[in-house]
């Protein structure tokens, strides 16, 4: 009886609910109070193309990346498992693509044959990597699980928070969510038209270890002796990858299905036996790669010869705190989100343009939706790439040992919209709310005439820049609240050397 | 002739007619019965649709929101001749302190029946320790979740609207773990936790407050004494700040009228007063440990104004010096004169 439920199949979907559950989960605990130093950036860690393209733009295989040689070592022995077993996306694409079948065994056998379009995934590789070898990591935009995560974070948990309550305490709000919702929608809806859209023509991951198991030793084999040529395995087949004549490795998921889909029993996964078909090796055109690669060549100075936070100073590019000095921050930043998951009050926030187009979707700082917690160092311990250094507390409010706390820019009055400056009404919410101890922000106590009625006394307040660390929450609490009185801007900043405006600070 | 050439071309559209088009398929001629049918229903619906413009016809281009409008219950057990008004107690362990207060005060069970929901407003502000003493003493809100505990409240909850993240203010306060060990519950307030409700105040009318307030039968207020720039003080009456949702630091434009309205709004069953920590500078967020100054008492009793008029010797201030004090008397809230009370001070 449950040798009839132990099939090849069962278990792999077994591991796909798993893993993709444990990517919810790990999403779901990313918070103040769940955290607990689990390994929430597990998914992340484990992806070889963030540990490879990082370690391109800057020579170093940061912490738990390492973690990703499981699966670089994996793949190299057992082929491109992980995009049917593992990755949440493949998983989800997989599932929405059963969603989206016609349930006619003529088309599956369609859908699922190999198509030339496939091999744009190699390109988008090729071109990411050679971006990343000149030090610009784009491959946060493409890579599966910064991709899948930035959308959940961003689009699916407020949506779910939405209608059901209790992930958070405020609806989080995120600047152009929607566009990160869209996109990923589209992508889910493409598998309309072909069955795993993004994994088998987009996915950078795929590629790389579509790269990596072409010299792999256990295989998906066919017996030619054996086989009718019925062309069942086609039916379920998840990559694409042709088993019913000479398997292309490459696009070969390992998904199993072809073996029980095989009324012959003329497919076994291993190595080689002797009536075993011949496998096509990876189907590049090397023309092809040439010219993506002097597109990168070409593209690369294009985009370093724009305005950009790290070309010029961008008033708006405020980095969580612990951010490395920017050119290196946009070597490291795969844009997953995980800071602003994990971020109490929503201020963290997927840029749009603030930081030049390599920035998008990078970590800002909105101050109009939160403020930087005086005592929280979350987002410094969530990044997975080290974008954001690991911060303590101390660290970041500069306590014994440390001499000076970590600004993330100054705040600024505007004189003409501040109620007691411009109006002589009271107020100074700002200096109730500053958390620094002496506080950044003081007032002068002023004797004013109004226009009606006796004299009086009235508090101003002012900012003293060595004080001021730039966390903005007098910008969110302050009562002039569409455009508030006082805003933070990033010069100031500890990480820039650059970047700054009083000469002895 | 005429007759000729009608039958001519009758006989050619009847050519015309059999020579069929591909989509030949016709639309099924009616009879009376269908006809009559098909007119009802076209005449019933476009009937339909003016009756429809005609009840929703409307003036305005949204219709009036008619969100119901809560108003405070009264929280407040009389005063008794029996029992002082106003106990202060001195010493060093919180537990013992709180527990000889509330005896003095003719002890938990006059002002908690059994089975009562009883709401503890502590001051929990801000993401801070308790040394820093910007929140309420921990050990004082565990010590009061325990008396209400022990004097038969059914559900003890403590809730706030911090400033700072609410989750961080509780945990880092201490507070959380500590009114979980003694037998209470944290209630957050979400977005969705705010009720409107009409404060009745000089200028605080209708406001979003915590909906935990209408759902409670008891209300203790635990403020801390702090130092702050603009009121001068934050103590029992400023506290109730810490009910309001929406946009509140509009307040600080009339901070004597607005912490008056607010005292006149919630008048609580018995306020205990933190004066174990005092933040005497850098008020009301602290966050440095030479900003504290150690005094060892709590003050309880009934009665805010004579509470704060008698904490704010802490802080080194006058009465004359902080006016909401002088308001909250003129509005009957109580006096400022405390030393005309019948009061009780121990010492531990």
């Amino acid at each position: 009886m449950l040798a009839r439920y132990l099939t090849l199949q069962n278990i792999r979907r077994v591991y796909a609910v798993f893993f993709f559950c444990l990517f919810l989960l790990l999403i779901n605990i990313t918070d103040f109070r769940n955290m607990k130093g689990y390994e929430i950036s597990l998914f992340l860690e484990i992806d070889p193309l963030i540990s490879i393209a990082t370690f391109l733009t800057s020579w170093t295989v940061y912490k738990g990346l390492v973690l990703s040689l499981i699966i670089v070592i994996s793949t190299l022995l057992l082929g491109r498992f992980f995009c049917s077993w593992i990755c949440p996306l493949g998983i989800l694409n997989q599932w929405v693509s059963h969603l989206f079948n016609k349930r006619r065994p003529v088309d599956d056998y369609h859908v699922n044959a190999y198509r030339t379009v496939y091999r744009l995934k190699y390109y988008i590789l090729a071109l990411l990597l050679v971006l990343g070898l000149f030090g610009s990591l784009q491959i946060g935009l493409l890579d599966p699980i910064s991709f899948v995560m930035r959308s959940f974070i961003l689009s699916i948990f407020p949506a779910v928070h939405y209608w059901s309550g209790g992930l958070y305490l405020k609806q989080p709000l995120f600047y152009g969510g929607i566009l990160i919702a869209i996109i990923f929608l589209m992508i889910l809806f493409a598998n309309r038209f072909i069955t795993r859209f993004w994994c088998r023509v987009i996915c950078p991951l795929g590629a790389l270890l579509g790269v990596f198991s072409a010299v792999s030793i256990l295989r998906i084999r066919r017996d030619v002796v054996k086989c009718t040529d019925c062309q069942k395995c086609l039916q379920f087949c998840h990559g694409a990858c042709d088993p019913h004549t000479s398997l292309r490795i490459s696009e070969c998921t390992v998904c199993m299905n072809c073996i029980e889909s095989c009324p012959e029993e003329a497919i076994h996964y291993g190595l080689a036996r002797k009536e075993s078909s011949v496998q096509t090796p990876l189907d590049i055109n090397r023309r092809r790669l040439i010219e993506t690669a002097v597109a990168g060549v070409i593209l690369f100075p294009i985009m370093r010869s724009v305005v950009n936070a790290q070309t010029l100073p961008q008033h708006r590019a405020i980095r969580p705190p612990g951010s490395i000095v920017e050119t290196d921050f946009l070597r490291r930043c795969i844009k997953c989100g995980e800071c602003m998951r994990v971020c109490p009050t929503n201020v963290i926030q997927p840029a749009l343009l603030e930081a030049g187009f390599e920035g998008l979707w990078t970590p800002i700082l909105l101050n109009k939706i939160g403020y930087c917690e005086f005592n929280c160092v979350l987002c410094s311990q969530v990044c997975p790439t080290g974008a954001i250094v690991p911060l303590t507390i101390e660290k970041k409010v500069g306590k014994k040992p440390y001499e000076n706390p970590v600004k993330v820019g100054t705040a600024f009055y505007d004189r003409g919209r501040c109620l007691p400056w411009a109006m002589n009404i009271d107020c100074i919410v700002c200096e109730e709310v500053c958390p620094t101890s002496p506080k950044a922000i003081w007032f002068e106590t002023v004797e004013i005439q109004p226009r009606e009625g006796r004299k009086r006394l009235l508090k101003r307040p002012l900012l003293d820049p060595k004080l001021c660390v730039g966390c903005g929450i007098c910008e969110n609490k302050c009562p002039v609240h569409d455009r508030p009185a006082v805003r933070v801007t990033s010069v100031g900043e500890t990480r820039s050397q650059t970047n700054q405006m009083i000469l002895n600070p | 002739m005429e007759k000729e050439a009608l039958k001519n071309v009758r006989t050619r559209y009847e050519r015309v007619t059999l020579m069929a088009s591909k989509h030949k398929r016709t639309e099924p001629m009616l009879n009376r019965r269908q006809f009559l049918l098909k007119t009802a229903v076209t005449c019933g619906i476009t009937a339909g649709a003016g009756v429809w413009g005609y009840i929703f016809y409307s003036r305005d281009p949204v219709r009036r929101r008619t969100e119901r409008i809560l108003t405070f219950k009264n929280f407040r057990v009389d005063d008794s001749a029996e029992y002082p008004s106003m106990v202060i107690v001195r010493g060093k362990s919180v537990e013992q302190m709180t527990h000889a207060a509330v005896e003095e005060l003719g002890g938990m069970s006059r002002f908690i029946s059994p089975g009562n929901t009883v709401l503890i407003k502590p001051n929990v502000g801000w993401d801070r320790q308790p040394e820093q003493a910007a929140n309420t003493n921990p050990e004082l809100v565990a010590a009061v979740v325990k008396e209400c505990r022990a004097a038969g409240a059914a559900r003890v909850w403590v809730t706030d609207v911090s400033i700072n993240d609410p989750y961080r203010s509780f945990a880092r306060s201490g507070i959380e773990s500590a009114v979980k060990q003694a037998g209470g519950t944290i209630r957050f307030t979400t977005e969705k936790d705010f009720v409107l409700t009409d404060l009745k105040g000089q200028i605080l009318q209708v406001w979003p407050v915590s909906r935990f307030y209408h759902e409670a039968d008891k209300v203790i207020n635990l403020p801390v004494v702090k130092h702050h720039s603009l009121s001068r003080c934050t103590i029992a009456m400023k506290n109730w700040y810490g009910i309001l949702g929406g946009r509140r630091n509009r307040l600080h434009q009339e901070i004597n009228t607005s912490i008056a309205d607010l005292a006149a709004a919630v008048r609580p069953t018995l306020t205990i007063t933190d004066a174990t920590r005092v933040l005497v500078r850098n008020g009301p967020t602290g966050g440095n440990l030479s900003d504290v100054s150690i005094e060892n008492t709590i003050i309880a009793g009934l009665d805010e104004v004579a509470l704060d008029a008698y904490s704010i010797q802490f802080l080194g201030l006058q009465v004359d010096d902080v006016p909401f004090i002088a308001i909250g008397q003129q509005r009957g809230l109580g006096t400022t004169d405390w030393e005309s009370l019948n009061y009780e001070e121990l010492s531990l």
